[in-house]
């Protein structure tokens, strides 16, 4: 290593840095911890700045609560029985958490292309905070959007009857689904080139999450498109929420239907084991 | 050229560093033959506590070497050190010694300056009470201390390019890179730029500037690389790599096509068998010169005792065309090669 002497007059404290190297004494998990929260309260303060933008995110999903559950909501029929409104909601939050991944990555694009990633990189930060932190931050606002948008079903007439206990595991169910999109909007967020290209994501993701239990039962679709919808990841967050609800099911008899709730923790936990290392890696090898 | 050095006593320092970019749409690993190498053999040698530059036309791979040695682009042959550290093995703790300032802000748009500095600074491990007080410093210092609880978006390209510079100074690096730091800023700007760097270097700091512009290069830097397709084409201090290129030149533009020939032969006798550089479609004819007044006024003499009429006589700097002219015999770009008359 090369040593050098300065000036003290001109540089004396002038060495923040300096230190028992790049970690202060502290260790690398110690700065992932830190460094994480630190990214974390940068997105926060980003929605701070303009919390019309969570405006702007929620608009969409409130919409379209009104729009299905007032519009169709007296057309469909729900198979196993009960109201339409009643299957509905727990779909349409699920669907929302996994649209969720689509602002991860706009925001992700946004940074890559501004070289904000690029300055991060040329840090001494942990590689992991990055993603970490985004994760955080799209977290609680995930679970902001959530209570409003249950607000609004409760308003419009939805009931839920799985007592307390019950709810509360629909929403972190809905929420684990969401974490786990995170890292797929994460990778995704640095694998295309611009904020504008992200926006064409809208159009490979709305129909994935279209094809789910969202808003009819999988046994309604033909054979084929039925299965992918019964396997899609949303519909095992939907029927597992729907049960924890207390809300009725599209009871198409399927494996994974009567697994929902198995598989509403083991299918975030695959997308996360497959895209969490994805996202990691690509954040330090972009454009390598 | 290459330059050959051991390892220790210099700030940066590559080696036969050869990068290529994958091509759109070639499948598998890197490093195949295909791919265009955007350095190709590069070579570097910064001594400790100096402005070096690093000179090139567009494309020519500054800001792939500079991105290689701030450990954002990995190289596939070659070595490279910074601040004594093996860039390939030690990315981390390079990246604690280095500050970067890339070809493009790296402003966080949704924060103010003051929350970009602050933000970074405890990126940078500083904890929140110094990052604090450095931001409170480098606000000052690039006078963005009004501006520093605006949004950033609100910046002007001056301001964000100011902010920008502070986050890369936040530490105190040990190597400073920037890449073009001075590209779209006024006069104004551009000083207070230099003035920070001046004052970085004479805390120690070595940095590394990549610029198209031999003036900048010329007022800040005491070495000079001068790059071109990925290689070192020369490296030498200002005044050499001037002399080299020659120094000031005069430059005549004739009234009259007709009196092309005769204008040739004038400066030529004035500039004392220096290059004469003929561009007939634009009538003009230039070439260096030793002493830059004694020249104009003979010519301008000379000529007008013979009756020539001119359109246009005087002095001009170096630019890098004339660099690139000199060193590779090609110029920056691909215009019309001017005739050259001896
Ligand atoms: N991401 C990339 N993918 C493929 N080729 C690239 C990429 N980035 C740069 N290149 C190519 O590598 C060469 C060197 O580019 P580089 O950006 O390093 O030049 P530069 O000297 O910084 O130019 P400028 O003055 O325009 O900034 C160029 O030919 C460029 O086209
Ligand atoms: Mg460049």
């Amino acid at each position: 290593m090369t040593t050098r002497e300065r000036d003290p007059a001109t540089t004396g404290a002038r060495r923040p840095g300096d230190g028992p190297g790049p970690d202060r004494g502290h260790s690398l998990a110690y700065w992932a911890v830190s460094d994480c929260w630190n990214i974390t309260r940068r997105t926060l303060t980003h929605y701070q700045r303009q919390p019309v933008a969570i405006v702007w995110q929620l608009g969409f999903p409130i919409l379209s609560l009104l729009l299905y559950g007032y519009v169709f909501g007296s057309a469909m029929l729900v198979p196993g029985g009960g109201g339409y409104r009643e299957f509905l909601m727990p779909g349409m939050f699920a669907m929302t958490m996994a649209m969720g991944f689509m602002s991860t990555a706009v925001a992700v694009v946004t940074d890559a292309s501004k070289g904000v990633v690029d300055r991060f990189r040329s840090m001494p930060m942990a590689p992991s905070a990055f993603a970490s932190g985004r994760g955080a931050a799209d977290l609680v606002v995930a679970a902001a959007e959530l209570t409003i948008l249950a607000v609004t079903a409760l308003l419009i007439g939805w009931r839920a009857d799985g007592g307390v206990l019950g709810a509360l595991g629909a929403f972190g169910l809905l929420l684990l689904l969401r974490f786990s999109l995170i890292w797929v909007g994460v990778w995704l967020g640095m694998l295309v080139p611009t904020p504008e290209a992200a926006g064409g994501l809208y159009a490979v993701a709305f129909p994935l999450t279209m094809i789910s239990s969202t808003f009819v039962s999988p046994s309604l679709m033909p054979d084929w498109l039925g299965f992918v919808a019964a396997w899609n990841p949303i519909s095992s967050t939907a029927t597992a929420t729907r049960e924890l609800f207390g809300n009725p099911v599209a009871g198409d008899g399927t494996w994974v239907e009567e697994h929902a709730l198995l598989m509403a923790v083991v299918w975030p936990l695959v997308i996360t084991l497959v895209f969490l290392p994805l996202a990691v890696r690509r954040f330090q090898g972009l454009s390598r | 050229m290459s330059v050959s050095v051991s390892a220790s006593g210099y700030a940066v320092l590559a080696e036969g560093v050869v990068k290529r970019y994958k091509e759109k749409g070639q499948k598998g690993k890197q490093g195949g033959d295909g791919g265009k190498r955007a350095l190709d053999g590069f070579d570097l040698a910064v001594r400790p506590g100096t402005v070096h530059g690093l000179l090139g036309p567009n494309g020519a791979g500054k800001t792939t070497a500079v991105r290689v040695l701030a450990t954002l682009l990995r190289y596939e042959a070659g070595r490279a050190e910074v601040a004594g550290l093996d860039v390939a093995r030690e990315p981390r703790r390079v990246r604690s010694r280095i500050g970067l300032t890339g070809q493009y802000a790296a402003v966080d748009e949704g924060l103010t300056g003051r929350q970009n500095l602050e933000m970074f600074g405890r990126l940078f491990h500083l904890g929140n009470r110094r990052a604090r007080q450095r931001a409170g410093e480098l606000l000052d210092r690039f006078d963005l201390t009004e501006a520093a609880d605006r949004a950033a978006t609100e910046y002007s390209g001056g301001m964000r390019r100011r902010l920008d510079l502070a986050s890369s100074m936040i530490l105190q690096p040990d190597v400073l890179f920037l890449d073009e730091p001075t590209t779209g800023l006024d006069p104004r700007g551009r000083g207070e730029v230099w003035e920070a760097v001046r004052a970085l270097v004479a805390g120690g700091t070595t940095v590394l500037l990549t610029t198209q512009y031999l003036e900048e290069a010329d007022r800040l830097a005491s070495h000079i690389t001068v790059i071109d397709r990925g290689r070192a084409i020369a490296d030498d201090t200002p005044d050499a790599l001037k002399n080299r290129v020659g120094g000031d030149r005069i430059e005549v533009v004739a009234a009259d096509p007709g009196d092309l020939d005769a204008v040739v032969k004038t400066v030529d006798r004035v500039a004392g068998g220096g290059l004469v550089v003929t561009d007939t479609p634009a009538r003009r004819v230039h070439a260096q010169v030793a002493d830059r007044v004694a020249a104009l006024t003979e010519v301008a003499r000379s000529l007008q005792d013979d009756g020539i009429a001119v359109e246009d006589i005087g002095l001009r700097r170096p630019s890098l065309d004339d660099v690139f002219l000199r060193l590779t015999g090609h110029g920056t770009e691909n215009h019309d090669a001017p005739e050259v008359a001896a």
